[in-house]
This record gives C-alpha cells, structure tokens and sequence, in this order.
C-alpha cells in the first residue's frame, strides 16, 4: 500500500457493497420514453433548443447552456419530442422543474455524433469545446461542467491530477464497475483532462476495498503508452475519503484554503465516470446521454451496476433490477451519509444519479427520535475537518449564528459522519444546513438593505449637487450685478471665509471618500466577488457628493470675493 | 442525513458505564460489607424515580429520558461514594440535591454544568461531615466482625447510632494521613500502624477495581484516554514532586493514586462527558488541572480526599477551557481561540 496522509475523524460504517458488486456491468434497456430536467448541472437550466413534435436522433443537442456555468443536453433516445413541461425531477426539494420528455419505440437507436477527435492531435480549445457541446458534467454527484473545470487551468498553475476513484460511501458501487469495466479508458481520460489543465502528473486515489479495480488499473497502467507519470494510490478504507478535500489531504498532505478551492493549491480532481464521458465525447464524438449506476438495497432480487440512459424511469430501472415493493421502505439516491431520500419511483435517471438504494426497512430503518446531546464527542472524533460538532449543534439550535460562524460552520462538508456516530441520534447536519441557510439568507438581506439604501444616498447626493450648482451660478449672478452692496457687508465676508476653510476640510473628506469607493471597486472587480453594481452606486454617490462640495466652495469664493 | 444506524446509542453508553462499575462495587462490598450494596441500590433507585418525578412535572414523557438511564448511573455512582451502610435519609438528601438540582433544574441530560453526582457528594460532605467520614473498617461481607445483612439494613433504616459505630468505623487511609500527628515523620506515622489491619490493601483494591471498569471503558471507547491519563498522571507527578521534595512529611505516588478516590474519579467521575471538557487538548488540561487540584487539597485542605471538590471547581472552568482549546479545522493557518468579538465587527464591516 503506498504512503498515505491522514485527515482527523472519519469513520467506518457498515459498507454494503458486496450487494452490488458482485455480477458484471450491464446495459440497462433501451427505455421507451425519457424525461429529461433542463437543469441536470450547477449553474443555470439549459434552454430548449427543440419545440413538440420535433423528432430527434440519440445525442441530438435539444438544450443549449445558459450563462457560464451550465452545460448542454442531449437527447438520450431516438423518438418524438412529446412535451416540454414541468414535471417532478430527483432534488432534495422534491420539486417540480422543467423537462424535456422524448417518446421512442423502445427499439430504434440511431446516432448523432460529433466528429471523432484526436485529442493527442486537436488544438486544447477544440478540446475544451468538444466537453462544452458533449455536455459532460461531473458524475460523482457534482454537477459541476467539466469544461469549465478543464479551463482552471487558465487562472490557476495546476500541477496534479487526481483521479477520485475512493468511492467512499457506503452501497455504491458505480465507480468501482467503471474501472473494472473501463480502467483503460478512464486512465487516457485522465491524460486528456491533464493536457487541458497542464497538470504534470497524475494520481488515481483508490480505497483498498476495490481489489478487482486496483487489479484492472494495474494491468491498464501497465499496458498504456502516454508519457505522463500516473500513480496509483490505495488508502485504506475510511469514510469520508472520497471527499475531494479528504482525498487531497491524504495523497498530498496538502489543505484547500477554508472557502477555497483544490485549484487553489495546485490540484484538480475527477470522478473516473466524468473522465470516461469526456474521453467518448473526444474520442467518439459521443455526447453524455448515459451513465452508469448503482442499483442496490434489499429491496431489489438482482442489485447490481447498470449502463442506463438519462431521463429512464427510475421505477423501470429498479423493476428491472427486480424491485420488490412490499420490501421497499425508503429509496434513496445516492449513498445513505450525503444522498437524499425520493418521495416518488416515478423520477427520471439524471446526470448526477450515482446510486439508487431500494431499501428495506430492516436495513435503513425510520429515524430514531432525537435525544438530549451528552457532550460525548464522538462527533468531533469523527469530524474530517476538525470542527467542534456539538458546539455547532448548540449555537445552530440556539440561532446564534454568528458564534456558528466563528467556529467554521461553512468549512463543515455535511459528510454525515457525526450524524452517523451521534448516540444521541441527532441529525447533526440538518442542523447546520438550516443554520447556514439562515445566514445566506440574512448575508441576502443586509446586501439588500444595504444597495436600497445606497441608491437613496446616490438620489440625494445628486440633488444636493444639483441645487449646490445652482446656487454656485446665483451667486456669481449675484456677484456681477452687485458687487458694491456685497463689499459693504464685511461680516458677511468673514463668514464666507470660514465657510470655505469647513468646506476645504469637506472637500479632502470627499475626495479620501472617492478614492476608498474606487479602491473597493477595484478589489472586488478584480477578485470577482460581492456586490459590483453596490460598489458602483457607492462610487457615483462619493462623484456627486465631492462635486456638490466643489460647488458650494465656488459659491462661497464667488460671494467672498 | 441519519439513515444507517449509530454504531452505540446514548442509553447503551449509559448502560457499559453502568457494567463498567460492577467491579469497582463487587470489591467494595467484599470488602466493606452489605453497607455498600444497600448504598449502590437504594441510590440508583432514588435517581430514576426523583427524575421520574421531576419529569411529570416538567410534563415530559417518561420513556425516552428513563430509558437513556443516565439518573441510574448518576444513583450508583453516588451511591458508590457514600460511606457504607449510609442511612436512607442522607441518600435521600444526596439524590435530591443531585439528580433535581443539579441536572434536572439545569434542563436535564446534557444541559447540566456540574456533575450531578459529585453536586450530591460535596453537599453532603460538608453538611453532614460526621456521617459523611464514619468508613467502616474494611470487615468484609462474612469477616469476625462484619454486619449481617439484617444489621446493615437496619443501620440503613434505622437513626445513625454514632457511639455503636464508633467501634466499627475507621479511618480512610488519606484521612489517617492527613490527621497524624504534625511532628511524626511518615515513617514514625506507618511504623505506628495507624490502620486496623488490612484497610490500606481493601483501598488498593477497590481502587485496581475501578481501574479494571475503567479499561474496559478505555477497551470500549466509551470514553477516551485523555482525562483518566491526565488526571493520574498530573496526581502522581506532584504527588511525586511533593514526595521527592520532603520525604518525611509527605506521603508517595502510589499512596495518593491508590489510597483514595483519584483511579474511581478519573474514571467514572471526571469523564462524564456532560461536565467534562469537549476537545481532546482540553480534556488534558481538564483533567490534569483536576490531579493538581486534588494534589492541593489533599495537601493543604480541610478534607482528606478532594476528588469531589477538584472535580466541580474544574467544571467551572469548562466553558473556559473549551474556548480556549479548540482544534485547528481543516484549511485553517491556525487554532481559532477564545471567542472573539472583533472578528464579528470586521464581517459586518466586510458586508
């Protein structure tokens, strides 16, 4: 086993992958009829590019990306464009959202597919234009476009690749079918996804659990021809090691900054299934319109890993893993520390369904209730990150949230691995999910009352300029038609002395005030964060006010003269 | 997002600590007789009915908060402290003051500052500190002059007949220290054989009885290693200082880890994780503060043991301590200490 790093905390739950692991990788059947969410990444729904009635080819572009961090979608069978309408999606919400359902006759499957390209050959924004068009997401569950993923490297010196093969959740079993079945194909993806960051090296983080995988990477890397150095690393077992900043810290002994990114410190990571997609979508000209999954849990005669179509039926793909619904008690997409529960089987397969678990309710039984937190600390044994849970748990319950933030709530990665070891049966993460959605929801706010107030003070630092101005030109009016009378009043003369020396303190105030607006402008334009259009309003606010003051010292000087 | 069952819950964490004592009060009462038995129960039974109590009061359901069995813990616990054969009524006054006190009027399980127990423990010391102190010489359960069954029950019922039991009590090993003579040099003090015989090898083991719960604590991960280490280590490095200082006047480590409560405290008493320190650093700090303290209060207290004392002085100074000490997360340059206020007033000038 090669040298691994450690992260504090983690946890060893009860795996439940041999349900699912056990027989080959198989092609799901062709469905008759798909439903496909517009919004199957992070980032913005992707935009209808058909209309009903259109008929479609597999791999067709129906939806277009929308905005920078989006991705295109394809239609995944060949058939009728039927409806473009809301319908249930699988989300936490357990929302409604716009989708593109295609009707097929279960049998006919012709191809659109892009040119082949060579990507040792093509040009890296030929490259990184195939991944835009092939709509590859990332497929551990992310959703994140890859093609963006692949341009970090123009802001950010990437040095290592990680290929995040540890698969650390409980049940599934995805990833490790992918490198059994494909190990050759997601390593040159690897390659090809290095070239386009300019990663010099690549690992493969793998947990020790997956001997038939570690296997099929062995001979694969053995039988491969690029010039880049791969390694494969094998961890041991331990939850949550997949989580991109766990898996970095133990390969690397390397931290992401607290609110950064791996890009940060040199590092980008894949899920072997997105490197796969991007590879077929270079290599084959093959845009993402399946994907392989997991279906497992108790409730099901034949668990196993299925090639499946997106936008299939759920309840198809579980009926034909041999779903027994008078055992199903709760379906959960994803593994059971971060996934979600589903209310319906009637959900469409989408881009980031790495698992489905048919559960009994043996063996995911209904929450216990919640009791009173002893102080124990098995969850801050259990924490990855080193966080005090139960001192979070307390200021969330308690809406201090301000105290939450002081102990690092948003550095929490919600892994579950204090929920999971919390004797009180406290479900931790819930907790720190509502307090942070709490403070974004405030941090909201205040930017709103803020910009409303701002656009007041811009209103009336320009009528202030305004009638400065106008009273700036009376006074010189005033001055030309009575200069004797004016020269008469001195009192009125000392006054307007010690008026331009308060008026020169304010016009140095407004001036300092200018340059901080411009100075926080720039900062902001050039780290790419918080409110620009807020910080532009500041700026034209400080602009009239500092011109109101010039007015007013003309004014002044015309009827002191 | 909670869906695999917890690998122990809160009433079976209760349920090994309540195991983990049975060596400690099999050696107690082998070798101090019935007295304790009546103690240990009696105790354990005023805690889950006087939470019982307090709980159709507060009108909260019963079950879940019985079920977690932390009053019964809290009961043996106690009871285990107590003089054997204590009366019921100091029992009574003990439990009150422990489990309505100092855990349910703090908003029960979890919410309490101080361990209820010791809350019990030093309240009874120092209002009854005659009953409090009358240990009985180690007779054992069938030993020449050992209380029957019935005898200990009835001394258990009955008014506390004070010149009869002058004859049987005897003093702990650390309270016949404390009180020798200020000119005797320790030697003189042991040479004198100050102790009925056999009472300093009973505190030995009864203390390696405790120790024997203890690991299996340690063994089970129900507690970890921190405060028991810290604690014995802390006592037995000053007790050590202090021994290596002034021989003559000053008893040895060993003396002070196995002659009173320090091993039954630093492993039932100091690790009740409610009142204890929650980080692993402060734990240390937590628990060696409390091996000084005892070390102090053995030395220059009124009271021959100050397991007690040290260990509610030191819950104090929890909140304090958890501030002060928590771990470095992740991502983080540095450990963030203490709350600051400040940080506060720069993130609202940030927004």
């Amino acid at each position: 086993m090669a040298k691994a790093f450690d992260f504090p905390g983690g946890v060893h739950p009860p795996q439940h992958k041999t349900l699912s692991n056990q027989t080959p990788l198989i092609q799901a059947p062709l469905p008759r009829r798909v439903v496909l969410p517009l919004a199957q990444h992070i980032g913005q729904p992707a935009q209808p590019w058909v209309k009903v009635g259109d008929m479609v080819k597999t791999g067709q572009v129906i939806a277009s990306a929308v905005g920078l961090i989006s991705a295109d979608l394809h239609a995944s069978i060949t058939g009728e464009v039927v409806a473009i309408e809301e319908r249930p999606v699988p989300h936490p919400s357990q929302g409604m959202a716009p989708c593109i359902i295609i009707e097929g006759d279960g049998v006919t499957d012709e191809w659109e597919t892009l040119s082949p390209l060579d990507w040792h050959q093509s040009s890296r924004d030929d490259l990184i234009e195939r991944l835009a068009r092939s709509g590859v997401v990332g497929l551990g569950g992310a959703g994140f476009p890859t093609q963006i993923k692949a341009r970090v490297g123009e802001h950010h010196v990437i040095e290592t690749l990680i290929v995040n093969a540890a698969e650390c959740e409980p049940y599934i079993t995805a990833d490790d079918l992918t490198l059994r079945t494909y190990a050759g194909d997601v390593l040159e993806g690897a390659e090809l996804l290095a070239r386009l960051c300019g990663a010099e090296r690549i690992l493969v983080g793998i947990e020790d659990n997956k001997p038939a995988a570690i296997e099929a990477l062995e001979v694969a890397l053995a039988d491969r021809r690029g010039d880049l150095p791969i390694e494969l690393k094998v961890i041991a077992t331990r939850y949550p090691s997949g989580g991109e900043k766990q898996l970095i810290k133990r390969l690397l002994d390397r931290e992401v900054p607290s609110g950064g990114l791996p890009a940060d410190i040199g590092v980008l990571c894949h899920n072997p299934g997105t490197l796969l997609a991007a590879l077929r979508a270079v290599r084959e000209g093959r845009p993402l319109v399946s994907r392989i999954t997991t279906l497992t849990g108790e409730a099901l005669a034949r668990p196993g890993n299925v090639e499946a179509r997106l936008g299939t039926s759920m309840a198809e793909l579980l009926t034909f893993a041999g779903l027994d619904t008078t055992q199903l008690s709760r379906l959960i997409m994803g593994g059971p520390m971060m996934g979600f529960e589903l209310a319906s089987l009637d959900l469409p397969l989408v881009k980031a369904t790495n698992c489905l678990i048919a559960a009994s309710a043996r063996e995911l039984p209904p929450p216990t209730p919640e009791q009173p937190c002893i102080r124990c600390g098995a969850c801050e044994a259990a924490c990855p990150v080193a966080l005090l849970p139960q001192q979070l748990y307390w200021f969330a319950k308690a809406r201090e949230h301000d105290k939450a933030e002081l102990f690092h709530l948003f550095d929490c990665i919600e892994c579950g691995a204090c929920d999971y070891v919390c004797p009180s049966h406290i479900p931790l993460v819930q907790y720190y999910r509502a307090a942070k959605g709490a403070i974004r929801a405030q941090i909201l706010e205040t930017r709103r009352a803020e910009h409303a107030r701002h656009r007041f003070e811009l209103r009336q630092a320009r009528l202030e300029r305004e009638a400065q101005e106008k009273a700036a030109k009376r006074a010189a009016r005033a001055k030309a038609t009575s200069r004797i009378a004016k020269q008469s009043d001195k009192n009125e003369t000392a006054s307007g002395l010690e008026d331009i020396k308060t008026l020169r303190i304010a016009q140095a105030a407004a001036k300092a005030a200018l340059r901080k607006a411009e100075k926080a402008l720039a900062r902001a334009g050039e780290s790419g964060d918080g409110n620009l259009e807020d910080l532009e309003i500041q700026l034209a606010t400080a602009r009239e006010n500092l011109q109101a003051i010039q007015a007013r010292m003309e004014a002044a000087r015309e009827s002191a003269s | 997002m909670k869906r695999l069952a917890p690998p122990r819950s809160t009433g079976q964490v209760m349920a090994w600590v309540l195991i983990a004592t049975l060596p400690g009060i099999a050696a107690l009462t082998w070798h101090f007789g019935w007295g304790v038995l009546t103690n240990v129960l009696f105790a354990a039974a005023l805690g889950a009915s006087l939470e019982a109590l307090v709980l159709k009061l507060r009108r909260r359901s019963l079950k879940p908060t019985l079920q977690d069995s932390s009053a019964l813990v809290t009961g043996v616990l106690l009871g285990a402290s107590l003089p054997p054969g204590s009366s019921w009524w100091l029992i009574l006054v003990g439990m009150v003051a422990a489990i309505i006190v100092a855990k349910q009027l703090y908003g029960g399980l979890g919410q309490n500052p101080f361990n209820p127990a010791m809350v019990g423990y030093a309240l009874l010391l120092i209002s009854f500190p005659v009953q409090m102190t009358q240990w009985l010489a180690p007779q054992g359960l069938f030993g020449p002059e050992a209380l029957s069954l019935g005898d200990s029950l009835m001394r258990f019922l009955g008014p506390t007949d004070v010149d009869h039991l002058d004859a049987i009590s005897g003093a702990t090993p650390l309270d016949a220290f404390k009180h020798k003579p200020e000119a005797w040099l320790a030697s003189e003090f042991w040479a004198s054989q100050p102790l009925p015989q056999g009472t300093s090898s009973a505190w030995q083991a009864v203390a390696l009885a405790w120790l024997v719960g203890g690991a299996m604590l340690l063994y089970l991960r129900i507690i970890s290693w921190h405060i028991p280490v810290a604690l014995l280590g802390s006592l037995g490095l000053f007790a050590t200082l202090a021994y290596a200082v002034d021989p003559s006047q000053h008893a040895g480590p060993s003396f002070h880890l196995l002659g009173g409560a320090a091993i039954f405290g630093a492993f039932f008493i100091a690790t009740d994780p409610v009142s204890a320190a929650t980080s692993r650093k402060g734990k240390l700090y937590y628990a060696a503060a409390i091996g000084l303290l005892i070390m102090l209060m053995r030395e220059f207290g009124a009271y021959p043991d100050g397991v007690a004392f040290a260990v509610l002085l030191m819950n104090f100074a929890v909140p304090f301590i958890d501030y002060y000490t928590r771990p470095r997360t992740l991502g983080h340059a540095r450990p963030a200490r203490g709350i600051k206020v400040k940080q506060l007033d720069d993130r609202e000038e940030r927004q």
